[in-house]
């Protein structure tokens, strides 16, 4: 009995490295001199699944896109890159796990992953302790800053504060009273943070503030909030996450408070992927903050959707979080390209400092590890994307927030070993 | 008044969700004492059936029809949880009565079933399977005595599955092939959208109601009194209260207590279904939406006393209100000078999380007066 289950187990891990293995790289044309593994870690089960599931499709897409155009060149060789991908099942420890796997066994030179904050904080003591890299592609809270993390997402400077600039000043609810809604974890409650201190350097209020706990959906008690501290309508800044935010957006729509009289919800974590998901009828005059929204209307960007389209059906669409994860592997190429080795170290420095012609615009990394974007503001439309109202010009990343009461004053620069995480300016 | 009146809604509102999704769970477990950790996924294909419903609805044929597709559902729904009930009881919770723990482990074993059930068989394939076992299960029943007691009915029984498994892959077909969206299998939440009639709001003496909320709170009530009557006036409803309050007993007097458990877990499993239907009204429709309600759901009918439907619905409305009281700070607007500690304290906890803190905090303190609940059954059943 124990004989067979150990040949069973053994056979089961046989035929996982086959699938892994089976998962690399595309067609075998012979111009290559070698091949590189890199690793891919996203949740591909449980809740998560849906979304990181995602950015597999696009760093794929974005590894076959490379090696059709001749691989990564590094001293006058051509490497293939093959990929191996792993699951972090939607579970933090998980995401940990496989990326001691991956740098230790597979012995990969980057990995490309994550999306949830808490699985990041998971993973990032195993890539400092190890001192290997993660490349990680998610706008987020920022206030961290990690030699071994490099972060493509947007900070809230290159987000929130934009945004909340935006519907002070010059929304149809300018001059108003804020409300803030969000899920009961660290991104809405940091974000909200910095937004109450921007609101109160404008000059203006914030009357109620209100946290879902997550899996919850009960929000009956925050709409009876939002009515008595906003009876004549105003601004509404939601940190929602997921299927919260239907719940929400239906209920809020059958109480009355639509923009039609004068509540404007600004949201952070809708995006093209979302709006078909809660309905584009429950959304319609609302907006949303992102560097990246599908209906930019340059080639880079439609070039980008018609690829992905192409590759993985007409029906997808692609959103803020998918460029981010598009932009990572090009600037890793790059930046291998120019250290002309793929060794950590030296990868790290070559990254600082390059640039990329993104699907959004110009990208270009800085010495806090982070990249400068551009902010666009956007009205969602019937059609269920975005009609773009606002861009703001290249904003610089602040890996510490400059609005925060407890990073004030403070930033990050890994060019200048005296600097480092976090430094007084 | 409007105030109080608004207030009083709100909880109302908070509660018939809780109670309707509790009221199943206070038959099975009240009554029958089964610990059913499925309870949430039933409630969950009450959800998709809803969804499933209004997606045949806006088929040319039923097109006219549409704007009574949430009535049609609520029929539909309670059949089609009920009969996964029934499956459920007959398969595996009858062979473990008596003993809870594994009760627990199995049915948290078919939560977790269906939930990928859901994710990875297109829906369309779903319904089919569900009309299969509807037919499969109660075709035979509808046969006449004559070949019931003959030697062979076991063949007949075993032809009706073949005849219910027919029809249920060609339903299943048929369906995929008319509504593209159940034919593919899918782990993105989906959306039930309201027909127009009921979205919106209405306006009762000065104050405004959303419509969805006022119809969760009919169907609750409808829920309520209909199980209330079927409990108390019909000769099955006297067979259930004889068989919890004393199994051997009634037993001996001649009610097959086999027909009544399989009744009773149908009804709380039907029930379960109708609690789908409202919380679909409210936010999207997922293989987690059940799990989201069932810790709830245990919460009312312990607090209202195991076996007790005048405590469950007691308890429901009372955590509803509650819930609206302390969460959107209403009590500092009843009372606006209040001094100065107390209403620091009241603010700290007018956010949701903290009123769901303080609420339970409530509950254990009151269970630890009163641990059998509002409403202790007497009786046997309890001496055991």
């Amino acid at each position: 009995m124990r004989i067979s289950r150990r040949i069973l187990a053994g056979l089961a891990t046989a035929s996982l490295a086959v699938t892994a293995t089976s998962c690399g790289g595309g067609g075998t044309s012979g111009s290559f001199d070698d091949t590189v593994t890199v690793g891919i870690l996203h949740s591909l089960s449980g809740t998560m699944a849906i979304s990181e599931s995602t950015l597999v499709d696009t760093e794929k897409m974005a590894i076959e896109e490379i090696n059709a155009s001749g691989g990564v060149k590094v001293g006058g060789k051509s490497y293939k890159i093959e990929y191996i991908v792993e699951d972090g099942a939607s579970d933090w420890p998980t995401f940990a796990e496989k990326s001691k796997k991956l740098i230790d066994q597979d012995g990969v030179p980057v990995v490309f992953g994550g999306w949830t904050s808490a699985s990041r904080k998971a993973m990032l003591p195993v890539y400092e302790s190890k001192d290997a890299f993660l490349y990680y592609p998610i706008q987020y809270e920022a206030q961290e800053c990690s030699n071994n993390i490099f972060y493509t997402g947007a900070t809230p400077n290159q987000q929130s504060e934009p945004a909340t600039d935006f519907m002070y000043k010059r929304s149809p609810a300018a001059g108003g009273n804020f409300f803030l809604v969000g899920s009961d974890y660290v991104f809405p409650r940091t974000s909200n943070t910095i937004t109450k201190a921007q609101v109160k350097q404008l000059g203006g209020k914030v009357v109620g503030e209100d946290y879902l706990p997550l899996g919850n959906t009960e929000v009956a008690p925050i709409i009876s909030k939002i009515k008595k501290a906003l009876p004549e309508g105003g601004i509404i800044i939601n940190t929602l996450n997921g299927d919260q935010n239907v719940a929400f957006f239906k209920q809020i729509q059958d109480a009355g408070i639509t923009p039609s009289s004068g509540y404007y919800v600004m949201n952070y974590s809708i995006a093209e992927e979302e709006i078909s998901t809660i309905g584009p009828e429950f959304l319609e005059g609302h907006y949303g903050a992102w560097n990246y929204m599908m209906s930019i209307d340059t080639p880079a960007s439609k070039k980008f959707a018609k690829s992905f389209k192409k590759r993985w059906g007409a029906d997808r669409v692609v959103a803020d979080p998918q460029e981010s994860a598009y932009n990572m592997v090009y600037l890793w190429k790059q930046a291998v390209e120019d250290a002309g080795t793929f060794d950590d170290n030296a990868v790290r420095e070559a990254l600082v400092g390059q640039k990329f012609d993104a699907p959004q615009g110009p990208v270009e990394v800085m010495p806090n590890h982070h990249l400068s974007q551009t902010v666009r503001i956007g009205e969602i439309n019937a059609e269920g994307g975005f009609t773009i109202l606002e861009e703001t010009g290249v904003v610089l990343p602040q890996a510490w927030n400059q609005k925060h009461p407890s990073s004030k004053g403070f930033a990050c620069d890994w060019t200048d070993p005296s600097k480092g995480e976090k430094y007084k300016l | 008044m409007e105030l109080l009146l608004d207030s009083l809604f709100n909880g109302v509102a908070i509660g018939s969700v809780l109670l309707v999704a509790a009221l199943g769970l206070a038959i099975v477990f009240g009554l029958m004492g089964v610990i059913n950790l499925a309870h949430g996924e039933l409630m969950m294909l009450g959800a998709y059936t809803t969804y499933v419903t209004q997606l045949l609805f806006k088929l040319p044929i039923l097109k006219p029809f549409y704007n009574s597709y949430i009535v049609v559902s609520i029929f539909l729904a309670f059949i089609v949880s009920g009969v996964v009930g029934i499956l459920l009881e007959k398969t595996i919770i009858r062979k473990l009565y008596g003993s809870p723990l594994e009760t627990l482990l199995a049915t948290w074993g078919v939560s977790l079933i269906l939930q990928q059930f859901v994710r990875s068989v297109p829906l369309a394939y779903g319904t089919g399977l569900v009309i299969s076992l509807l037919i499969g299960l109660f075709l035979p029943a509808t046969f006449p005595s004559k070949i019931k007691e003959s030697v062979n009915f076991k063949y007949f029984k075993f032809s009706s599955w073949i005849f219910a498994a027919l029809t249920g892959v060609l339903t299943g077909s048929l369906i995929s092939s008319y509504v593209s969206k159940l034919s593919r299998a899918s782990a993105r939440n989906v959306d039930v959208t309201a027909p127009s009639w009921m979205r919106g709001q209405v306006e009762i003496i000065g104050t405004t109601f959303p419509k969805t909320r006022l119809m969760i709170i009919v169907i609750t009530l409808i829920s309520v009194i209909a199980i209330t009557l079927f409990l108390n006036q019909s000769a099955w409803g006297m067979r259930i209260r004889a068989v919890t309050q004393n199994r051997q007993m009634s037993d001996c007097l001649g009610i097959s207590t086999e027909k009544v458990d399989i009744i009773t877990f149908g009804i709380g499993s039907g029930l379960a279904g109708v609690a789908g239907v409202a919380v679909s009204l409210l936010g999207s429709v997922g293989p987690n939406v059940g799990g989201n309600y069932i810790v709830g759901c245990f919460m009312v009918v312990v607090l209202g006393g195991v076996g007790n439907l005048l405590g469950t619905v007691l308890a429901s409305f009372g955590i509803g209100i509650m819930t609206d009281l302390i969460g959107a700070g209403r009590l500092l607007s009843i009372w606006p000078d209040m001094p100065l500690p107390l209403s620091n304290t009241i603010n700290f906890f007018a956010t949701t999380s903290m009123a769901r803190v303080m609420i339970f905090a409530l509950i254990v303190i009151f269970l630890q007066f009163k641990p059998t609940g509002l409403f202790p059954q007497k009786g046997r059943m309890v001496e055991n």
